[in-house]
């Protein structure tokens, strides 16, 4: 239930504005990939570009190959629908739908993909998702209360319950603790361990310790200057990239020297 | 820093503070002198003809038979142009803020809230001389194969001046208040609640049932009860588009009338009690649009805890 991404000579374009150029990553599958660089240097861009969620906003548009265990995200007829279905994600900030119960918004992507499921199924999936994100134990006893009474780092967990509901090969996660307090990043971090025996991670963060922490390869993006495309500087595994970067500008990075 | 320089607050920034929040104070006050004066001028007026013998008010049986099927009549027509215009105008809105490329949008936008701008006795011409006519052959056909339904009963009204014609007026003076009202709920739906359907697999009909139509529903409540409270009160249009007479249950014959019309047409040559039971009816009409108001408002706090709001 989980599979490797290829990316191959990835452009990322707005318009006629090139954002991400020519990145091409091998992330395994069953690990956890952390995207590290100063803001605006196109890592989240690129992470959006994982599952086409970057075709959300107007005129973006890529050139290269994205390959899904060797299918290819942005072949003809593929169906960014069928694309986002199987490789989940979670945002910057905690957003659980307001008007839903903690209940059903574990299965809002459940009930999307037309699969007619019994209350009794219902149940024991809302129970594993929310123990699967270590939420289980919190909101067990007020699964009907709705998903914004929640502190934010339930509210982080209860989405990632959310994600992992509808089973997906890959989970994308866009600095997911960069709105939580430490205690609840920690939680999030524990949950990312666990997750990688299951899923395909990968995580956008700015924050250098916790890629550290959970990561298990690290990629390091940069740009050269404001309006300049950002680029994949260097990949390879995360305790490398800390102790032992090849590239002078991840060494001036990891250490604290910019960014 | 001395104890002085934090009492001794210079007077320019207060003053304007204080009068800011006086007219700001006037202005809330003037808003309920207000209503309060129209609340208390309509039960005053309409008292002679509240506590009138039933013999002398028009139809001789009392203010009560009297009120009664104009009240009909009014939540008739009022029902009728909500029931056509909500799903157009929610519709149309959808379309505006999700679907249309954005130059077309902007342009849709701008015609609908023209729409508004034209005045209600251009509808009621309208619909007198144009749209009456042009429905009635279909009002023949409703009455020939639907007849068995009380409201399409037959026979037919020729002219078309009927209520279905007034309510279907009535609609498109309501339609662009909907339209724009929860055209600007669906664009302010936060861009994390879309973006998280998309991430979910949702197709952008399913992001709009599980982001935006839930996020937006007090909003639609507000904007139909706004609609509402034009159709309940509408006058020009219904007067001179409906044929009216006595309540019946058919919405294709001649027939039914509402409250604001049987004012507008009777005051002026009316005197003495006539007048006092013209007002009463506007009473009436105001307590409705009052309870309509109320009822959505309580719609709409009932569901509170899963607005998004906390």
């Amino acid at each position: 239930m989980s599979k490797r991404i290829d990316v191959k000579d990835l452009n990322v374009y707005y318009g006629d504005f090139l954002a991400v150029e020519d990145v091409s990553i091998n992330i395994e599958a069953k690990s956890v990939t952390a995207f590290i660089g100063p803001s605006g240097c196109g890592k989240s861009t690129f992470l959006r570009t994982l599952n086409r969620m970057h075709e959300v906003i107007p005129g973006a548009r890529v050139e290269g190959e994205v390959l899904l265990d060797g299918d290819n995200l942005y072949g003809p007829g593929v169906d960014p629908v069928t694309v986002r279905s199987q490789i989940g994600m979670v945002f910057q900030r905690p957003n659980p739908f307001p008007t839903m119960s903690i209940r059903d918004n574990v299965l809002a992507g459940v009930k999307l993909n037309n699969k007619k499921i019994s209350k009794g199924e219902a149940d024991v999936l809302v129970e594993r998702s929310l123990k699967g994100a270590n939420l289980w134990n919190e909101v067990k006893d007020r699964l009907e209360k709705p998903g914004s009474g929640l502190s934010g780092g339930q509210q982080q967990r209860l989405c990632i319950a959310r994600a992992i509901a509808v089973e997906p090969q890959v989970i994308l996660m866009d600095e997911p603790c960069s709105a939580l307090d430490p205690i609840s990043t920690l939680a999030i971090e524990d949950l990312i361990n666990e997750l990688k025996d299951q899923y395909t991670v990968v995580i956008v963060t700015h924050n250098m310790q916790q890629a550290a922490r959970v990561s298990d390869k690290t990629a390091f993006f940069n740009i050269a200057g404001t309006g300049k495309p950002g680029k994949l500087i260097e990949y390879g595994d995360t305790h490398t990239i800390f102790s032992n970067p090849v590239q002078k500008s991840t060494e001036d990075y990891v250490s604290g020297r910019f960014g | 820093m001395t104890a002085t320089s934090l009492t001794s607050t210079q007077g320019a920034g207060r003053a304007g503070d204080k009068v800011f929040s006086g007219a700001t104070l006037a202005a809330g006050c003037l808003i309920l002198a207000v209503l309060f004066g129209v609340a208390l001028f309509l039960v005053v007026q309409a008292i002679p003809a509240l506590t009138a013998p039933a013999d002398k008010i028009q139809g001789g049986q009392g203010f009560f038979a009297y009120i009664w099927p104009i009240v009909i009549g009014t939540l008739i027509a009022a029902v009728i142009a909500l029931v056509i215009a909500t799903p157009i105008a929610i519709g149309v809105a959808l379309f505006i803020s999700h679907f249309a490329p954005r130059r077309l949008a902007s342009g849709l936008g701008y015609v609908v809230d023209l729409l508004a701008a034209i005045p209600s006795v251009v509808y009621g011409a309208w619909g007198a001389a144009f749209l009456a006519k042009q429905i009635s052959p279909a009002y023949g056909w409703l009455a020939a194969n639907m007849g068995w339904l009380p409201i399409f009963g037959g026979p037919a009204s020729t002219t078309g001046k009927t209520i279905l014609t007034a309510g279907i007026v009535l609609a498109i003076m309501v339609l662009p208040i909907i339209t724009s009202l929860s055209r600007e709920i669906f664009l302010q739906t936060p861009k994390l609640h879309e973006e998280a359907a998309l991430a979910l697999g949702a197709t952008r009909w399913e992001m709009i049932k599980m982001a935006v139509l839930p996020f937006a529903r007090p909003g639609i409540i507000s904007a139909i009860m706004l609609g509402l409270g034009r159709a309940l009160g509408e006058t020009m249009a219904v007067a001179l588009v409906l044929s009216s007479g006595a309540l019946t249950a058919s919405l294709i014959q001649s027939g039914n009338q509402t409250i604001a019309a049987e004012i507008a047409l009777n005051f002026p040559e009316a005197s003495g009690l006539k007048v006092s039971t013209l007002i009463a009816a506007g009473l009436v009409l105001f307590v409705i649009t009052l309870a309509v108001n109320m009822i959505a408002r309580w719609v709409i706090t009932r569901h509170k805890e899963f607005s998004g709001a906390n």
